[in-house]
């Protein structure tokens, strides 16, 4: 199997496949002589003997860094599994004195401080409801524990665009599609923006939050991305004209 | 599990657009979504879609003591079982509230208007009758369940053939599908359920309703009519009042709805059949072992009939066949069975 970096094409791969990537235990003595680091991302797992087996059905994909080669599985799925970091939109399903619960389509639901708020105190709590949707990162994901989430970036205090979401509509779609969204080069959100003004929040648990200054407008974007998930990239320009074509006062 | 309900924000979304004249997938409130009818390969099974909620039926026969009361009727029975896999709301092993409504309203459709002609399922009085099964599952669900079950059900009756039977004497011959061509239902008239979810207090009327417009609706009407523009069964429920103009207009818009759908079941029966009497007929040419009669049925289609009786004669074995050929009859057969 071909594991150069140079040479490498993406290709499909199955779990329990193994990927002979050359990976270089930590050798400080000899740091100049050492082969640059590798490393690998969702869907690759590192076994203790040191190879790596796959354990996501998806494609391989490769991409050579400065600081080393990065290896990962590119997939799509329905099922959300949390990961640190990761902005998702939830839907607050229970609010007691000090923290929200919120069902963010993982196997459990997360919590959420009343705390992790911008400007939040014992005092001044969010006006959150049961049934309000809020936008929020991941701050704990650990799989001993329910995952947590913040509204608030802990370094400098700031919403950084997280919290409340206000109106609006809330599609899901497949992982895939929204880390797509996500992807500045992909032609769904820039083509819409062209024809009309609008405002969404992606989740990276499938769940897109969209607000627009009418309601076939939002309707219009919502069906956009109902229909374009799991299309070629290619098609999805195709798409948003038919749809947009379609609907009128948009 | 229990499924969350949908958010304040969704809810509230749902009901302004369909006061602005629109619905979330840009439908208009009379609108169906796509439905595609599937069947086959085997005889009584049908494979509907009703955007993305999914049904599939198959119906099987068996002979059975009919009861004391009705010694010369048949029976056709209704089991309708969601899995857990069409939606998280359904829990393996226990009843749910939607499964015993779709399968009353099923044999009220079909039963109570004698759509089916129990009569004719009589083999000897009081003694054979046939019982028809009819399983409906729910494969995907994203809202009316009832309307692409009921379809899925009378597309399976109408595809569906029972093995010949004669009677000499007191014994009594099923005859086996190569045998003698199978017999279709004989079928009075077919229902066809169409359902408006109720909504905003009686102000709002949809057709079809998605998943989600379910979970915003204040009650639900069905209307069940053939293709004669005759209502068969009504049921309302969830309690929603409704001014008498509104059930009539739906009941109008249900006579169009449910003619377009018979047009469809009709054409994909008719499709399916003439797919059937294809493979029969590649069947026939390749048979040298045995004659395979063709187990179409009473295809009402003449220049088939015509055919049909011509390879109904054992053939010749001495026909040259190119491997391709042989290669496809082979994969079809392989299907057919």
């Amino acid at each position: 199997m071909d594991t150069d970096t140079t040479s490498f094409r993406p290709r499909p791969v199955i779990p329990g496949d193994t990927v002979p990537i050359p990976i270089a235990t930590p050798n400080p003595s000899a740091e100049s002589s050492a082969p640059p680091p590798v490393r690998i991302g969702p869907g690759l797992h590192r076994r203790p003997d040191g190879s790596v087996v796959v354990v996501k059905a998806g494609v391989l994909c490769c991409n050579e860094a400065k600081d080393g080669a990065r290896w990962w599985v590119e997939s799509n799925f329905k099922r959300y599994v949390p990961v640190q970091g990761d902005p998702v939109v939830g839907q607050i399903t229970y609010k007691s004195a000090d923290f929200f619960r919120v069902e963010i389509g993982a196997a459990h639901q997360a919590q959420l401080s009343a705390l992790a708020f911008e400007g939040a105190t014992k005092r001044n709590r969010p006006p959150l409801e049961v049934g309000s949707l809020v936008y929020a990162r991941v701050s704990v994901a650990h799989r001993d524990m329910e995952p947590e989430l913040e509204c608030v970036d802990q370094t400098t205090g700031r919403a950084e665009g997280f919290g409340e979401l206000k109106g609006g509509f809330m599609i899901k779609c497949s992982l895939g599609m929204a880390r797509n969204l996500l992807l500045p080069k992909f032609p769904l959100l820039p083509t819409l923006g062209t024809r009309f003004p609008f405002e969404t929040a992606v989740g990276v648990n499938g769940r897109v939050w969209i607000s627009a200054a009418t309601e076939p407008r939002i309707a219009a974007v919502a069906r956009c991305v109902v229909l374009a998930d799991r299309r070629p990239w290619g098609q999805v320009k195709g798409v948003v004209e038919g749809v947009v074509g379609s609907v009128e006062g948009v | 599990m229990r499924e969350t309900p949908p958010s304040s924000a969704e809810k509230a979304f749902v009901l302004n657009t369909i006061r602005s004249g629109l619905r979330v997938d840009l439908r208009g409130a009379y609108d169906l979504r796509k439905l595609s009818i599937s069947l086959g390969p085997a005889l009584g099974h049908a494979d509907v879609r009703l955007g993305t909620t999914r049904v599939i039926a198959h119906v099987h026969a068996e002979v059975v003591r009919p009861q004391d009361s009705d010694p010369n009727e048949g029976f056709l029975r209704f089991t309708t079982e969601c899995s857990p896999m069409a939606s998280p709301r359904f829990e393996s092993g226990s009843l749910s509230d939607e499964e015993v409504l779709i399968s009353r309203l099923l044999e009220r459709t079909f039963r109570r208007s004698r759509a089916i002609d129990t009569e004719n399922l009589c083999i000897v009085s009081g003694e054979k009758v046939w019982a028809i099964s009819v399983d409906v599952r729910l494969i995907d669900l994203d809202g009316n369940a009832v309307d692409a079950a009921c379809i899925a059900a009378a597309a399976a009756l109408l595809h569906f053939r029972r093995p010949d039977v004669t009677v000499v004497g007191d014994e009594v011959k099923v005859h086996s599908l190569d045998e003698r061509n199978p017999v279709p239902l004989s079928v009075h008239h077919v229902p066809i359920c169409v359902t408006f979810a109720i909504l905003d207090e009686g102000q709002l009327m949809v057709l079809d309703p998605t998943s989600l417009e379910e979970d915003c609706r204040c009650g639900d009407v069905t209307f069940s009519m053939n293709a004669h523009r005759e209502v068969c069964a009504v049921a309302k429920s969830g309690g929603a009042a409704l001014p008498i103009d509104a059930l009539l207009r739906c009941a109008k818009v249900a006579t169009w709805r449910s003619l377009e759908i018979h047009e469809a079941l009709q054409k994909s029966l008719k499709d399916s059949l003439l797919k059937r009497w294809e493979d029969v007929k590649l069947n026939c040419a390749w048979s040298f072992r045995r004659p395979i009669a063709p187990s179409i049925g009473n295809l009402n289609l003449n220049h088939s009939v015509e055919e049909h009786e011509e390879t109904d004669r054992p053939y010749k074995s001495n026909v040259s066949i190119n491997p391709n050929i042989m290669q496809y009859i082979l994969h079809l057969q392989s299907y057919d069975h």
